[in-house]
């Protein structure tokens, strides 16, 4: 049986009858058993929620039923996203029993429109991380180079769909945690508008920045996935009724003549030669599909990370401040009820994220507000500001993902700031609100791979998926 | 020096979080590194600049003011009660708090 299964392979072949929807699950669960102590992707498997629902597109197919259109499709969810009766750890000590009462609306979607949901993948825990190695579960190993990080904090969603244990999966993205990993795993990761999907189950970490997205083998899956998330939903104020479009439709149109940015910030010092190389390899080939390639500035694109890592520090200190010991998760016991917080805080909570709540407590505190949490969300404005006058001229506006390959394990972990510098190139479009996409830009040496990312308009994620279509049929993975 | 020992205890009290003191000296080092970067953005003035509060515009979030004030089943509290590291159906019990 192919590793290589894609959305509309999967659907062919259950209509065909050339498989069931049963049988590939299990087939999907071996490959998982075979790989999966090596790559230490998957953190909890969902076999009894997985044979639910497989038996149920299995009657479909059986009755001659017309397939909902991710039908008997294997996926993986990231593990900061809540699942009904499946443990949710967030890759955390602090809930390392924790099992959610309901799920998230973006699983709730892809169960209904068919998906199977194989198990809950590692993270950096809470989502904090640009390695998978704060992760209280220990490390993913990068598929393709396994003495390599896969990025993070979505490296165990990247990872088992770089390695066929998925056909696709959801990661979330914060500051890169979709598109890095996406870069470094070498597959399509896209985070869509702030707004166009729901954020109801996701568990929180800087609620102005969280966003659900998709990674996938090729481009089609990814839009076909986030075709089914998109859209309005009750359970959050923040998910707009901005009408989602046919993104399989929209893929099609021809992207001749469109105008794309490149701003020179972005090609500074700090780039990685190799990626540097890949990169404007990749551009080229827009230039041969027929786009007109146009020199921007986006002035602000320095002070990103330092705006970045005030906001999201400053919102997770005060959205982790639910993890108490009361209601649910880890409890340290004491007779003191602030002793019990204290304590179970300081044991339940890895080392990444008592950094993050101190820094953010630090910032929002009574004489420290003004100079740094104000100032960074009026910097954050500029940025996005940056973004608007940027989009007035162009279409899209394409950048390196990051500025380096996938580096090795262990390599910068004692250093903090070096491993907030790795986000330079995705922070901007987080602060800013923008969807954007890493689609696979080449090998360095033939080895580790590059990502390319396509940032559009507010809502414009047709516009990117699009571009990243035809890059990726053009052969941008092979540049 | 941007951040003092001090500093990092009045936070981490803030905070609810007990951290050794190992962890405190390793904080404050790194955490005035960050600061010392954060500083870059006194570069820019912003004194005419509006924070930005909110990601989306007023006109992409109208919807999403206010909904009607209607009751819905809600029927959680079992479930919810069931994970909880010390549950007292229907309560969470805690340390005593009063009364001392």
């Amino acid at each position: 049986m192919t590793a290589n299964w894609t959305i509309d392979g999967v659907k062919e072949a259950l209509a065909a009858k050339k498989i069931s929807a049963r049988e590939l699950a299990a087939d999907f669960y071996k490959r998982i058993e075979a790989r999966n102590p090596e790559l230490n992707a998957f953190l909890t498997l969902s076999k009894e929620r997985a044979r639910r629902q497989t038996d149920k597109i299995d009657a479909l197919v059986a009755g001659g039923k017309p397939l909902p259109p991710l039908a008997g499709v294997p996926v993986a969810i990231k593990d900061v996203i809540s699942t009904r009766g499946i443990k949710t750890t967030c890759g955390s000590k602090i809930l390392q029993n924790y099992i959610p009462p309901y799920d998230a609306t973006a699983v709730e979607r892809l169960e209904a429109a068919g998906a199977v949901i194989l198990g809950k993948t590692n993270c950096d825990e809470f989502a904090m991380g640009s390695s998978n190695e704060n992760s209280a579960y220990g490390p993913v190993k990068n598929p393709l180079a396994q003495d390599r990080v896969p990025g993070g904090s979505s490296g165990g969603s990247a990872a088992v769909v770089a390695a066929g244990l998925a056909v696709a999966s959801l990661g979330t993205d914060t500051g890169g945690s979709i598109r890095q990993p996406g870069s470094f795993c070498g597959v399509p990761a896209m985070m869509g508008s702030y707004g166009r999907v729901s954020r109801y189950g996701l568990i929180a970490f800087a609620s102005s920045l969280d966003r659900i997205g998709p990674l996938a083998t090729n481009v089609e899956d990814v839009a076909a996935i986030l075709q089914v998330i998109a859209g309005r939903d009750p359970h959050d104020s923040t998910s707009t009724t901005a009408p989602v479009p046919d993104y399989r439709t929209e893929l099609e149109k021809p992207v001749k003549r469109l105008r794309l940015g490149i701003p020179k910030e972005y090609f500074g010092e700090g780039m990685d030669a190799g990626v540097r190389k890949k990169i404007e390899t990749g551009i080229e080939l827009f230039k041969k599909l027929g786009c007109q390639l146009i020199d921007i500035r986006m002035p602000h694109t320095d002070y990103a990370i330092a705006t970045y890592y005030i906001i999201a520090t400053a919102e997770a200190s005060s959205n982790l401040a639910r993890y108490d010991g009361v209601r649910y998760g880890l409890r340290v016991d004491d007779d003191s009820l602030l002793a019990m917080y204290r304590k179970t805080r300081g044991a339940g909570f890895g080392a990444e994220v008592k950094r993050r709540i101190v820094l953010g407590t630090y910032v929002l505190s009574a004489g420290y507000y003004d100079a740094y949490y104000l100032k960074g969300q009026k910097v954050r404005s500029l940025i996005a500001q940056d973004f608007r006058d940027a989009f007035a001229k162009v279409d899209a506006i394409l950048t390196p993902t990051s500025p380096v390959p996938p580096f090795k394990l262990g390599e910068r972990t004692d250093d903090p700031l070096q491993m907030y510098l790795a986000d330079i190139y995705t922070v901007t479009g987080s602060l800013a609100g923008v969807p954007g996409i890493s689609v696979p830009c080449g090998r360095i040496d033939g080895k580790l791979p590059a990502g390319l990312q396509i940032f559009g308009a507010p809502f414009g994620e047709a516009r990117v998926l699009q571009l990243a279509h035809a890059f990726e049929r053009a052969g941008g993975a092979a540049v | 020096m941007k951040i003092s020992r001090e500093d990092v205890l009045r936070v981490a009290e803030l905070a609810y979080l007990d951290l050794s003191e190992a962890e405190l000296e390793m904080y404050r080092a790194q955490i005035d590194e960050i600061l010392e970067y954060i500083g870059k953005l006194n570069e820019l003035d912003t004194t005419k600049v509006e924070p930005m509060a909110q990601v989306l515009s007023d006109d992409q979030t109208a919807d999403a003011t206010l909904r009607e004030d209607l009751i819905v089943p809600c029927a959680v509290a079992e479930d919810v009660l069931k994970h909880a590291p010390d549950p007292e159906p229907p309560y969470f019990r805690v340390p005593k708090v009063i009364g001392r």
